[in-house]
């Protein structure tokens, strides 16, 4: 037994074959379809519009949705999901996950909340990958702190009119409906509603982010609203509860964000562990020497504790009883993890660790970008310590 | 929910109401007759032998050994014993525990492989907490490093004549028996046997090692063999196969380590909490600062991300498939976790937990002796990354 990305990876008492007959039919997709071009992907910034039907059929998108709009959720349980994030994370390019998995963090409200005709348009076009859907919350002025949103929605007969902007946005510039988050009503929390807003109607606009430290593959944007008209049905749940419906999915979204950062940090396991095999220095193999198998050793010890942590909050999550408090702070260990095993996976590899085109330099790149977004390590300890009642 | 010792522990799938009665039932023994002590007893050096036989009656020695020897099997599984651990390092005093459980080192090897008639000497005879048995592999000029041991035992007739001196032993001042480490054969470690050396020959002299940075509960000592004649009958496993016996029971040694480390790592967030929710500071109470709060949070992850990669390693050695790798580099993440905890709770309690007689301050000065017995973090790097076959 040596380390790689599957070796590394401690029993799971809850995984079946069944588990493992999907991870092994994503795999072959993602081999043939994504590996071989992802890089290639990352430095053009785009990734080919193909790849959403491919991978739609494959199930990617449809995993863990209702069958009523075109999910699949016979039989899937919380470890489909994660293991549809390994396994995309596995190819090293953030910016490909990131943008193949955008839905995730806006979809489950709409498919939840949202009236019946707006879930039938969206769900099936989404989860076939025909069209792509994007969360609007974080503003030029906002972040985190989503009681302070300025963009309005103001009612006029049977439309929002609908003025702002909204930014970072994963997926926003090829996004067909933005899940946004608006005021309709007064300062704070519960003056907040979302509303999906399709963006082919007049007065949207959106410009790129296209200059980033990483996820060079994803079209993250600035999106503005300039006198947007959206009809009132497209409201998702009911106005001014907005809040509720937002934080309702944070859980989730939290958890995959750990799935993938587990794993990015088993990626960079897995290449270091290679190259200090095949490397020589000082004659022998640079895992012979002892500092650089106890690099080795500390990697895998807090990969190990982030994925047993993750074992936990995800039984938790699926058993219905989800702890907040603990889900936050099982994303700050995930990024810690993450930055630790991509600094010593690059000290490891030395000069060819810092060469664009090999994994541990794109994810160096895209350790921040996870330890922010989705609530910063910051956020996610401040809110740790509400839930723990501090 | 708040953060104490019990609210603090997570979610676990696999105890029972049974394990739940039988922490309760040492809880209750614990906070009667140990609990109001402790301190005491620490700072006396000296822990009252009338203790043993009341500690025998709970069942708490007997864990786990055949009925046949006095002990208790049936039923019993991994939980019973992390929840005995879990329960005498909420003492927060490491000498007590560590001497009234030194048996779960020195006595396996004479259980799983002593004669008959030695089991039956000296196995019912600990149980019921009469006599006491030490492990004695540490010598002034061997430690980690048992291939190097120089204390011999050379047969003559049916004795072998034990010459050399064993430091640092846990228990060693009253013991009745030394369970020890003697080069019977050649170099390294395949001339190394174990054998069950009674303190009462003549030839056996010991030194008590009473000034310590903490354990001072403990009877650490220093044990000499002078020409101690003892009978080949009290080998334990095969002549210079003793290497495999020491070995047999580190996985478990390190298992009863990292769950008391991650016990006292929650009794110290218990203890920084209680403080911080009562002490005000600049007109508000300490946890409302966001700097402590914060550490407060951090010290609850690395808490809950220990205590999942303990439940991942108990439920693989449950399963019969225990991976000595991740085992060992959870006596690593276990020490760490133990030795921040204790530094951060000290920091949020300021100048009262620096005087003696608190929890916390006893166990900060109980971390390296974790962090270096059973294995020190280095060697257990050593040891992972070869069995990860790096």
């Amino acid at each position: 037994m040596s380390l790689d990305f599957d070796s590394a990876r401690l029993p799971n008492p809850y995984l079946t074959a069944d588990h493992d007959a999907w991870r092994a039919q994503l795999r072959r997709f993602v081999e043939q379809e994504i590996a071989p071009f992802a890089a290639e992907w990352d430095e053009a910034g785009k990734i080919p519009d193909e790849l959403w039907p491919k991978a739609g059929e494959v199930g990617i998108f449809a995993a863990g949705y209702p069958e009523a709009y075109g999910g699949i959720s016979e039989g899937l349980d919380i470890w489909h999901g994660h293991i549809v994030h390994e396994e995309l994370c596995r190819v090293g390019v953030g910016g490909v996950t990131a943008s193949l998995t955008a839905h995730g963090i806006s979809l489950p409200t709409v498919l939840k909340c949202a009236k019946e005709e707006v879930r039938q348009m969206v769900g099936p076009a989404v989860l076939s990958g025909q069209k792509r859907i994007s969360l609007g919350i974080t503003e030029p002025g906002a972040g985190s702190d989503v009681a302070q949103l300025t963009t309005t929605a103001v009612r006029d007969g049977d439309h929002y009119v609908v003025n702002g902007s909204k930014t970072f946005i994963t997926g926003g510039m090829n996004a067909s409906w933005v899940s946004t988050a608006v005021r309709t009503g007064g300062a704070g929390a519960q003056g907040v509603s979302m509303l999906l807003i399709p963006t082919d109607l007049p007065g949207f606009s959106c410009t790129a982010l296209d200059r980033k430290q990483g996820w060079w593959a994803s079209d993250t944007a600035t999106l503005y609203f300039d006198n947007v008209r959206v009809p009132c049905h497209y409201l998702i749940g009911e106005e001014n509860q907005g809040f509720k419906a937002i934080m309702a999915n944070f859980n989730l979204e939290r958890l995959g964000l750990v799935v993938d950062m587990e794993a990015y940090a088993r990626v960079c396991l897995e290449e270091a562990v290679q190259w200090a095999q095949q490397r020589k220095t000082f004659g022998k193999c640079l895992s012979e020497h002892q500092v650089i198998r106890h690099k080795i050793a500390e990697m895998k010890q807090r990969i190990n504790a982030t994925q047993a942590y993750l074992q936990v909050c995800s039984k938790q999550l699926q058993d219905g009883n989800a702890n907040a408090g603990d889900i936050a702070l099982l994303k700050v260990q995930a990024s810690q993890t993450m930055e630790y095993c991509a600094r010593e996976g690059m000290q490891i590899m030395g000069g060819i660790g810092y060469m664009r085109g090999g994994k541990i330099e794109r994810l160096y790149r895209e350790v921040r970008v996870n330890a922010i977004g989705g609530g910063s390590e910051e956020i996610m300890r401040d809110l740790a310590a509400r839930q723990f009642q501090l | 929910m708040a953060l104490d010792f019990d609210s603090a522990r997570l979610s676990n799938p696999y105890v029972t109401a049974e394990h739940e009665e039988w922490r309760s039932q040492l809880r209750r023994f614990i906070d009667k007759e140990i609990m109001p002590y402790a301190e005491e007893w620490d700072e006396a050096g000296s822990i009252p032998d009338a203790l043993w036989p009341k500690a025998a009656e709970t069942g708490m020695f007997g864990l786990g050994y055949p009925e046949a020897l006095g002990g208790l099997e049936e039923g019993i599984d991994i939980w019973h014993h992390n929840i005995l651990n879990e329960e005498m390092s909420r003492i927060g005093a490491g000498g007590v525990s560590s001497t009234l459980l030194v048996h779960c080192i020195g006595l396996p090897p004479v259980a799983k492989f002593g004669s008959d008639a030695i089991k039956q000497a000296v196995v019912p005879a600990v149980l019921a907490g009469e006599k006491r048995i030490s492990l004695g592999i540490t010598e002034p000029g061997a430690g980690s490093d048992v291939a190097q041991l120089s204390t011999t035992a050379v047969r003559d007739g049916d004795h072998y004549v034990v010459n050399g001196s064993k430091t640092y032993i846990t228990g060693g001042m009253n013991a009745n028996w030394f369970t020890t480490a003697v080069r019977t054969g050649g170099e390294g470690g395949k001339g190394v046997s174990c054998l069950l050396i009674p303190a009462d020959l003549e030839g056996v002299s010991r030194t008590s090692l009473d000034r310590k940075q903490g354990w001072w509960a403990g009877d650490t000592a220093t044990i000499y063999f002078d020409n101690v004649r003892v009978p080949a009958t009290h080998l334990l496993g095969e002549e210079n196969q003793g290497f495999k016996v020491i070995m047999n029971n580190f996985n478990a040694e390190r298992m009863t380590m990292a769950a008391s480390m991650e016990a006292y790592s929650r009794v110290c967030l218990e203890e920084a909490v209680e403080w911080a929710q009562q002490r005000k500071t600049f007109g508000k109470c300490l946890s409302e600062h966001q700097v402590i709060r914060h550490k407060i949070a951090e010290m609850k992850q690395r808490i809950n991300a220990t205590q999942a990669y303990i439940q991942a390693c108990s439920h693989q050695i449950m399963q019969g498939q225990p991976n000595a790798g991740d085992i060992a580099m959870l006596k690593v993440q276990s020490s760490q976790t133990m030795e921040y905890c204790a530094r951060e709770a000290m920091q949020i309690m300021g100048g009262i937990s620096y005087m003696r007689g608190s929890r916390v301050e006893r166990i900060y000065r109980e971390v390296r002796v974790n962090a270096i017995g059973g294995g020190s973090e280095e060697i257990l790097r050593d040891l992972a990354s070869r069995q990860y076959g790096v």
